[in-house]
């Protein structure tokens, strides 16, 4: 039974969200620390290296770590900065909670919380079978965490269906790198973005979503290197970009076959490189030969004139690295929207050398760690596959259970919510994720989560999602913990421990341990440390792509971070992927994909005139959990607005400021207009960081890439108008509960 | 190699306000940032600007102070005011040709950027500096500007008939050695050169 026990408005008031201001004590307190603590950013998948300020077990402040060669300097964004607010917070989570009909939750011991939940997976299993409970877990755990999820729930819960939350964010890039090149990383290091001549960043709002990345383009540009940004907004590095292409959401695809014409047509193709290193050159140039630029143009809805001169950019350049993120990969089309990206790379021939490459910009913390060790659904330790035999033998054995007990490939994140809408699925224990502001079609997960017979949270905070638990179990911060991370260079780099949780929470991974031992697999889980579960998963992950066997915690420290592969003890690490000439398909050959544009899932029509697009801002990370609880981000940024261009505006009556309601076929908002010049007029942008009557996610729909499963975030039809003001009851919650100021 | 510099390069700043959160963490001013970070009009671009104290060579604020309550440090840097001094009267605020004191009523004293000094007279960077993500502020010396920056960078201003020197640096493109507002040319009216529909207009 996983409906609201008390009303929104009560549940705020007691467990938040509210915003935390000031370290413990004030600004006035002392500041001078006990110690300063080496440890990386909570928050996005730069993983920025930061010391925190520890004084009396609390986190008080931080001060810049200054000569970790990523965030070289000390560089931190508005989140990095304020990250230690979260430490020692009012709202923080100190005991396990039970669900009370009616009244909210009660606090109850640890021990009866465990029982109940280990009561819950039984029952459930009995009863429907071991797949009708699944688990939601989430990129922004350690490794170590999220490859103890994975054994967890093929080990001791005996379910298929296990996947996380990096499913909601950038799997389509994942997929899309693995059937190019084999191997789902960045290609490169982050040094080599600074010595390409042509920058190509598509779909990637870098200056807010990965700011510490643009000192690295903005490097490129003083060597000369010229900048070209796709993205239906003028995103700060798209200001001062050499061509911006104002791309139509979901017309990608247009500009990027486009410029593979006029390459082709001017002779910018590496001929040789395509013979010897690649498969599948030819499909592409049969595809791509209709796609002129004035064909492209209509595709993408930008001036032809704007593709040439992409092309002429990246067409004859020496050097080249590609950047990609959510604007290519949130769609019902998202991972041929990363071939056709690739494609570029390959057939110029540029990559495995200094200043040649590509990558995707991992979103969350651990989006690249999180991804690699078996939390997939379709996944096992060091990136191996769930469906390949020899893989599943490999971890059976390694796990010492029988290969037949080892469940085969589940369910994807949303399908786990469509399963549980259509009774399938009866319990769910989530961690990590906050689906209630994150999935896709608000009402549809909620009505799922509701349909639940068991739901079981393990969280720091009483998100929008745990608000619906049965027991809540209160689990650990970043720094509280420690364990490694995989940056979005593909650096795996230690989180130092820097504080104990406060009195009645837990660290994560002793829940999970202590929940496999009441499952009846305590001796598959006798871990004493996450140093412990790290040792077994670097060997657990020995001989598969994603190597961590030669990595150890020393090595991290003393190195500043080791990239895998690293298949010995005395390997160095492999910052610069395919530098030897192979790619990593059997053959050693990559692959070129033809990629035809198609229709996203809803396109506009006379009803639902308006394309939304949704995306995050500089100050909150992902759900807003964590940042709508730290005042100075949740300050910078207290609520959603729409964006639109004074021309819409116009239309609409609506001037900067006032109420507007947006409208989907699967919900609305009401959001205060913000009227800029610098969106398409065509389109609507909504950050979609808050929750209830504020959720950007009300509106959007709930179409999947066929091969990534991901959620066409960036794409669906709505209509907007003026409205005197909000009618929702949640509007007059403090903003960061989502209510309206 | 010089000693380390004050640079600003307005148009690598991305608007993140990461130096607005980090000044707040300076131990002189905890719990208050003393950089501003002008969102120049956010109907027409996304441009922004942070803006520290340049700290002058002949400060301003310090001159039209009747209670001389600013003082400048032997380096060069110039302090907020001094409390026992200071009688809230905003003449600084008035009189600085960068917009960058500020009255705070709740204590009665005009506040402002001190350049880090607990830290920078220590030999550490600002925190502003320290923490631009986009290097738009960088604390670094003249040669490794030469080396790594294209453009020039300036510390002279001149306001109509009125010169300043300061000791922050403003990067300027090659052709330029001073920052004359008399050579900023006003906005054509009508003309948005950031406007998106703009760009989506096939004429050249």
């Amino acid at each position: 039974m996983a409906r609201l026990p008390a009303s929104i408005a009560d549940l705020v008031e007691r467990y938040g969200p509210r915003t935390n201001d000031a370290p413990p004590g004030g600004w006035s307190a002392p500041s001078t620390p006990d110690r300063l603590v080496k440890t990386h950013c909570c928050f996005c998948g730069q993983q920025c290296a930061i010391q925190l300020k520890v004084r009396d077990n609390h986190v008080i402040g931080f001060e810049p770590w200054e000569d970790f060669p990523f965030n070289h300097g000390g560089k931190l964004c508005p989140k990095g900065v304020n990250r230690y607010l979260q430490n020692h917070h009012p709202d923080r989570l100190t005991s396990p909670l039970a669900r009370v009909e009616g009244e909210g939750f009660r606090e109850i011991a640890w021990s009866d919380a465990l029982d109940r939940v280990v009561a819950e997976i039984r029952r459930i299993q009995a009863a429907y079978g071991n797949d009708a409970f699944a688990i939601l877990s989430g990129s922004s755990l350690t490794t170590e965490k999220a490859y103890l999820m994975g054994k967890f729930a093929r080990v001791a819960v005996r379910t298929a269906n296990i996947d996380y939350n990096g499913r909601l964010c950038m799997v389509s890039a994942a997929a899309a790198s693995k059937k190019v090149f084999g191997i789902d990383r960045a290609a490169n290091p982050w040094s080599d973005i600074s010595k390409a001549e042509a920058v190509l960043v598509a779909g990637a709002n870098i200056g807010e979503c990965a700011p510490i990345t643009t000192e690295y383009i903005w490097q490129s540009r003083e060597n000369g290197a010229k900048l070209i940004v796709l993205d239906p907004r003028m995103t700060p590095i798209a200001r001062s970009a050499d061509c911006f292409i104002p791309v139509r959401p979901g017309g990608d695809i247009g500009v990027l076959n486009g410029m593979l014409h006029v390459m082709i047509e001017r002779g910018w193709i590496d001929r040789s490189f395509i013979a010897e290193r690649t498969h599948g050159w030819d499909a592409v140039e049969e595809t791509v030969r209709k796609y002129t630029p004035e064909y492209a143009a209509k595709i993408a809805g930008v001036p032809a004139k704007l593709i040439v001169r992409a092309a002429e950019i990246w067409g004859p350049a020496r050097t080249s690295f590609l950047l990609h993120a959510r604007g290519i990969e949130h769609h019902s089309k998202g991972v041929e929207n990363c071939l056709a990206a690739l494609n570029l790379v390959l057939a110029t021939g540029r990559i495995g050398r200094e200043g040649c490459g590509y990558a995707m910009i991992t979103g969350q913390g651990n989006g690249q760690g999180g991804r690699e060790h078996g939390q997939k659904a379709d996944q096992l330790p060091g990136a191996r596959d769930i469906g390949n035999s020899d893989d599943r033998r490999h971890i059976a054995d390694f796990w010492g259970i029988r290969e037949n007990e080892l469940p085969q490939k589940g369910l994807s994140y949303v399908e786990i919510l469509e399963a549980a809408h259509e009774g399938r699925v009866k319990g769910i224990l989530l961690i990590c994720s906050n689906p209630l502001v994150s999935a896709p079609d608000h009402r549809f997960a909620r009505e799922a989560i509701e349909r639940l017979e068991f739901f079981g949270v393990i969280d720091f905070f009483l998100s929008e999602t745990a608000r619906h638990a049965d027991v809540v179990l209160p689990g650990s911060l970043m720094e509280e913990d420690e364990g490694v991370t995989t940056n979005v260079e593909g650096r795996v780099i230690l989180h130092q421990k820097a504080v104990d949780p406060p009195p009645g929470a837990r660290v994560d991974w002793q829940i999970i341990c202590d929940l496999a031992e009441r499952l009846g697999a305590g001796d598959k889980f006798r871990f004493r440390s996450p140093r412990d579960i790290f040792e077994e998963l670097r060997v657990a992950s020995k001989g598969g792509i994603a190597d961590y066997y030669g990595i150890t915690w020393e090595k991290i420290i003393e190195n500043h971070g080791v990239f895998w592969p690293c298949p010995t003890l005395d390997h160095p690490g492999t910052p610069r992927l395919y530098a030897e000439g192979r790619f990593g398909h059997a053959d050693g050959k990559a692959r070129f994909h033809a990629v035809e544009w198609r229709p996203a899932a809803e396109e506009t029509d006379d009803d639902y005139p308006l394309v939304l697009t949704t995306g995050r801002v500089v100050a909150h990370y992902l759900s807003g959990t964590q940042s709508r609880r730290i005042g100075p981000l949740q300050g910078q940024t207290p609520q959603p607005y729409c964006e639109m261009h004074p021309k819409l505006a116009e239309r609409l009556g609506v001037s900067d400021g006032d109420f507007v309601r947006v409208e989907s076929r699967r919900g609305a908002i009401t959001v205060r207009a913000l009227v800029v010049r610098t969106i398409r007029p065509d389109t609507v942008f909504v950050p979609y960081h808050w929750p209830v009557d504020r959720a950007a996610n009300n509106l959007t729909v709930r179409a999947l890439d066929p091969v990534s499963r991901i959620p066409e975030y960036k794409v669906c039809a709505v209509r907007a108008r003026k409205v005197p003001g909000p009618d929702d009851a949640t509007a007059t919650l403090r903003p960061e509960a989502g209510g309206l100021v | 190699m010089s000693e380390r510099a004050f640079f600003i390069d307005y148009s690598r700043c991305i608007g993140c306000k990461a130096c607005v959160h980090a000044c707040a963490e300076c131990d002189t001013h905890r719990g208050r940032s003393m950089i501003h970070l002008e969102t120049i009009e956010r109907r027409d671009t996304v441009q922004t600007a942070p803006q520290v104290c340049m700290h002058c060579h002949d400060p301003i604020c310090a001159r039209v102070c009747p209670a001389d309550a600013i003082k400048q440090m032997p380096d060069g840097v110039v302090q907020s005011s001094l409390k026992p001094r200071c009688i809230g009267c905003s003449n600084c605020v008035i009189a600085c040709p960068f917009g960058v004191p500020k009255y705070y009523g709740e204590i009665d004293q005009m506040m402002k950027c001190d350049y880090c000094y607990d830290r920078t007279s220590a030999g550490k960077k600002p925190m502003c500096a320290t923490v631009c993500p986009s290097e738009a502020l960088v604390f670094t010396t003249r040669e490794d500007i030469e080396r790594r920056r294209r453009g020039r960078p300036v510390n002279q201003f001149h306001f109509g008939g009125e010169e300043v020197r300061t000791k922050v640096y403003v990067m300027v493109p090659e052709t330029m050695d001073a920052l004359d507002v008399r050579s900023i040319e006003p906005r054509t009216p009508g003309a948005h050169d950031d406007d998106v529909a703009s760009l989506l207009e096939e004429s050249e």
